[in-house]
């Protein structure tokens, strides 16, 4: 056999580990949910039923067969986007989480823009004027949303902009009036609310996820700065840096065009798990906020025992983080000469 | 006149233990010649290049009684001239390639934004320039390397393209901060060999700093031996096995000899007397 | 006077008479540098009161933290007799938040020695073994990593039934993998050296190699680890208090304490702000503390 191009080489090898970890993924939830405590049939039928009809229900899931064979069933089962019904009102879970998943998206989108925005010049400022009241500053800001409750300080900030000042919508996405006026096209209000040219509603909307956003954004920031601090930092002391200033050109140009050119590619990692952290983050702010996001979805069902609802969200949340993933390793190569 | 006059340079950095005084008080001028300044490590033959440059960054602190270039104290310059002095007329040529070119931006890139800092050129007449300065450094296939990044040229390469990127602004002072220690020993003398060439046709001025006693007395004129932030001796580079400071004495005579073999090299004695002698002038 | 300077000088020489001698001045060097750390002191100041605290919380706590009393409810703060005032059933804040002092500090401690030891064993099997055993450890604590920690961790507590026990369980699989990395990456430094090569030649096995001479050498990267987690699991422990999942009522658990409190926030702040005080102030010594420790045990990551 031919021997294959590095490259094809490199790609099925980073297929074969995706598939892996995917693989070992639907493991731990099929784990969780067949094998661990609950017996899913009773789970189903209730403690009241008949053997016969818990019998019929052991037969249907495949519980008599070996657990290989059930691992086997419930992969094809997550392939075709089957996760199965939601006990609590016997819709496919596939379907709930599609239409509740937008809202998260939303709402961590915003959020994670919040934390770039500002995170990444407050790092590179504090990396900059290392030692300076800047540099303090940013790390108070750090080390309180490193160690603040995220549902504490959403309470806290409902308490405050909501409660007292009266300045940001309440929970929820919109204000009731407004609720379903304008057509779900992409599922996030603000997107749809544009689309349709509902002004009000936008602004309706725009209230009510300021608030939860900005409390995300802020505890993607805490993260991003303190990592664009410390890249800086390093980047700074290269010799290159030196090399440009040589050159003579302006202590502005040598950050953002030699320094800040160099921190991308990590950038770009730590902006992926940002925003991964905050897709779980969003759990309990969703609750916080009565956002009917995927984090609400997932407790909602975890308090009403629905088994089938609490993995199905876990598989996807945990589907998205490998995607991230893989999205920051490929945007690696894009900006990283180094490891093409 | 000189290029440059250095007068009493100190360069200090204050530090929890109290200040460390990297250079004491050294003096030197530098005309259209080739200085060496020789030293081991520590001995604030490097800071000296940075401070000229004023490239000591905070907490460091630089004073001097002038740093004249051609009877223009950049002393008293503010940080926005400095920038048009830095690369357009003194420029730096840094140890190893491998750090000091950036690995991100292709070597094109790099070479055109060093030309184009200092003169109002179109895109194509700077990538024409870039291309005959490549040339000039005696790089085959500069329109390859153009495109390419730092991290595929070899350690030579990567120095000759520097000194292209450090030349391309015709400066009249080039520093050349240890330029062939990184490099293979095969290499060293072909880079030197261009510098050299390149320095004496544009008839410009260089600072040599190197740890490499024997390779400064080859191809220096005249040498600084720094020892502990202070020059302790002065001499032409063609006298320096005549030199009288114990320090160079001792560096001389740790090194082996073709012509004078030695079964057994002398280890260097340090004086701590030498240490705080008052610094020697170089100023001519 | 004169003793105290002579035990100074003691353990500062710089040539020790003994091998105790050695380890208690090193033990002594790097406690003064850390404690010219203001920040780290200022944690560990914080968190010895809050172990006092919970030590003395009988003689401290002004009430029963469990006593209702339904005619004195959501008493606001400064009522005669509760600083803190009282919540929803009339129980006094302050006591409830000093016993539950001691449920925090239970649920740190035990994640604290379950995830790193468990990282440990993972982490040093793998890197000694080598081989497929190296890559099936790995692989699986890539997977784990991949997971979303708060999520997989209420998956778990969804399975395995409400309940402090359970909530620590739960954070401590989703805590370990990080300290299987760590741990690996030490005994792979630690394995190809010298030493072990001899002590390998004078015919030491597998196991003592790992326990005498492995573990020893992981442990200090291990802790820094910890504390810096500890903030984390502080965290995540309240999160799952919050959503009900942790510590059940009537136990005075901090985050069980916020949730019970969400009910009433726009009229009677203070029964949610309290606990999230406490909560704040614990996890932010913890980051204090160990930022200090890695400052002195861990020179080359530290930012500085």
């Amino acid at each position: 056999m031919a021997p294959l191009a590095p490259w094809i080489k490199g790609t099925l090898l980073t297929l074969g580990s995706i598939a892996v970890t995917m693989l070992g993924l639907l493991f731990i939830t099929f784990i969780i949910g067949r094998v661990m405590p609950i017996d899913p049939v009773l789970a189903i039928v209730g403690e009241r039923a008949s053997q016969s009809t818990y019998d019929a229900v052991y037969l249907e899931l495949g519980l008599d067969k070996p657990l290989l064979v059930q691992f086997f069933y419930y992969i094809w089962d997550v392939i075709r986007g089957d996760f199965g019904t939601s006990l609590l009102n016997a819709r496919p879970v596939s379907e709930d989480i599609a239409r509740v998943f937008p809202a998260t998206l939303e709402l961590a989108t915003l959020g994670v823009i919040v934390g770039i925005v500002l995170g990444i010049p407050l790092g590179v400022v504090a990396a900059v004027r290392k030692g300076s009241w800047i540099d303090q500053i940013a790390r108070v800001i750090a080390l309180v949303g490193y160690s603040m409750p995220i549902f504490w300080l959403g309470l806290m900030g409902l308490l405050i902009f909501y409660g007292i000042l009266g300045w940001v919508g309440g929970p929820g996405r919109v204000g009731i009036f407004y609720v379903d006026v304008v057509p779900s096209v992409t599922g996030m209000i603000l997107i749809d609310s544009l689309i349709d040219g509902n002004w009000d509603v936008f602004k309706d909307a725009f209230s009510h996820i300021v608030l939860p956003a900005s409390l995300l954004g802020y505890y993607s920031l805490a993260y991003i700065s303190r990592m664009t601090r410390s890249f800086m930092l390093e980047q700074l002391s290269a010799e290159y840096v030196t090399t440009a200033r040589v050159k003579g050109m302006s202590e502005w140009n040598v950050i953002w065009k030699h320094a800040f050119k160099n921190i991308r590619v990590q950038l770009i990692t730590v902006i992926a798990l940002s925003y991964a952290n905050l897709l779980e983050g969003s759990v309990l702010t969703e609750i916080i906020f009565s956002w009917p996001g995927i984090g609400s979805y997932i407790t909602t069902a975890l308090l009403s025992a629905d088994m089938n609802a609490v993995l199905g969200g876990t598989v996807v949340v945990g589907l998205i983080f490998i995607l991230l993933n893989i999205f920051s390793d490929l945007l690696y190569k894009v900006f990283d000469p180094r490891a093409r | 006149m000189n290029l440059l006059d250095v007068e009493n340079l100190w360069v200090r950095f204050p530090s929890r233990r109290g200040v460390f005084d990297a250079v004491r008080g050294v003096s030197f001028t530098l005309g259209r010649e080739r200085l060496g300044i020789v030293g081991e490590s520590g001995s604030g033959k490097s800071m000296t290049g940075r401070a000229i440059l004023r490239l000591i960054r905070p907490p460091g602190i630089v004073t001097a009684d002038q740093i004249s270039l051609e009877g223009v104290d950049l002393m008293k310059k503010s940080e926005r001239e400095m920038r048009s002095v830095r690369g357009q007329r003194i420029s730096m040529v840094m140890q190893d390639p491998k750090f000091s070119l950036n690995p991100v931006m292709t070597i094109g890139n790099q070479i055109i934004e060093a030309y184009r800092l200092h003169n109002r050129a179109s895109k194509s007449e700077a990538y024409a320039k870039s291309l005959e300065m490549l040339e000039a450094v005696s790089i085959r296939d500069p329109e390859r390397v153009m495109r390419a990044y730092p991290h595929e040229m070899s350690g030579g390469m990567g120095q000759r393209i520097m000194i292209a990127m450090m030349l391309i602004p015709n400066p009249e002072i080039l520093i050349a901060d240890e330029p062939t220690s990184a490099l293979d020993v095969s290499v060293q003398r072909q880079v030197l060999d261009i510098m050299d060439r390149l320095v004496k046709e544009r008839g410009m001025g260089l600072i040599f700093i190197s740890h490499d006693l024997n390779l400064v007395a080859d191809f220096c004129d005249r040498v600084l031996i720094m020892y502990a932030g202070r020059i302790v001796e002065i001499c032409d580079a063609d006298k320096l096995h005549d030199a009288q400071h114990p320090y160079t004495r001792g560096l001389l005579n740790s090194l082996p000899r073709l012509d004078a073999p030695k079964d057994r090299l002398e280890v260097l004695q340090r004086d701590p007397e030498w240490a705080d002698a008052d610094s020697v002038s170089g100023r001519v | 006077m004169s003793d105290t300077t002579s035990w100074r000088g003691w353990l500062l020489s710089d040539t020790p008479t003994s091998r105790r001698h050695a380890k208690l001045s090193a033990l002594y060097q790097g406690w003064l540098s850390f404690r010219s750390n203001t920040m780290a002191m200022f944690g560990l100041g914080i968190l010895v009161t809050l172990i006092l605290i919970a030590l003395a919380a009988p003689l401290l706590a002004p009430h029963d933290p469990f006593v209702q009393n339904l005619g004195n409810r959501l008493a606001p703060l400064g009522t005669e007799g509760h600083v803190l005032g009282t919540d929803s059933l009339g129980r006094d804040i302050l006591s409830r938040l000093i016993y539950g002092s001691r449920i925090t500090l239970y649920i740190v401690a035990l994640v604290a020695l379950i995830a790193p030891i468990a990282g440990l064993l993972v982490g040093t099997v793998s890197g000694y073994a080598g081989g497929w055993i190296d890559v099936v450890l790995m692989r699986i604590t890539d997977i784990f990593l991949a997971f979303p920690r708060l999520v997989l961790a209420l998956a778990f507590v969804a399975a395995l039934g409400a309940g402090i026990e359970n909530a620590v369980l739960a954070i401590s699989l989703t805590a370990w993998p990080p300290y299987a990395r760590i741990a690996r990456a030490e005994t792979l430094t630690i394995r190809s050296s010298d030493y072990i090569a001899a002590i390998r030649l004078q015919g030491a096995g597998a196991l003592r190699i790992i326990t005498r001479h492995i573990w020893p050498l992981c442990i200090s990267s291990l802790i820094v680890r910890v504390t810096l987690d500890m903030a984390g699991i502080i965290l995540a422990a309240a999160g799952l208090g919050f959503l009900g999942l942790g510590a059940q009522p009537p136990s005075p658990e901090w985050g069980a304490m916020i949730s019970e409190g969400r009910r009433f926030i726009l009229d009677h702040w203070w029964v949610a702000t309290m606990p999230g005080l406490a909560i704040f102030t614990v996890s932010l010594a913890f980051n204090l503390l160990g930022d200090g420790l890695r400052d002195v045990l861990d020179p080359k990551s530290s930012e500085k």
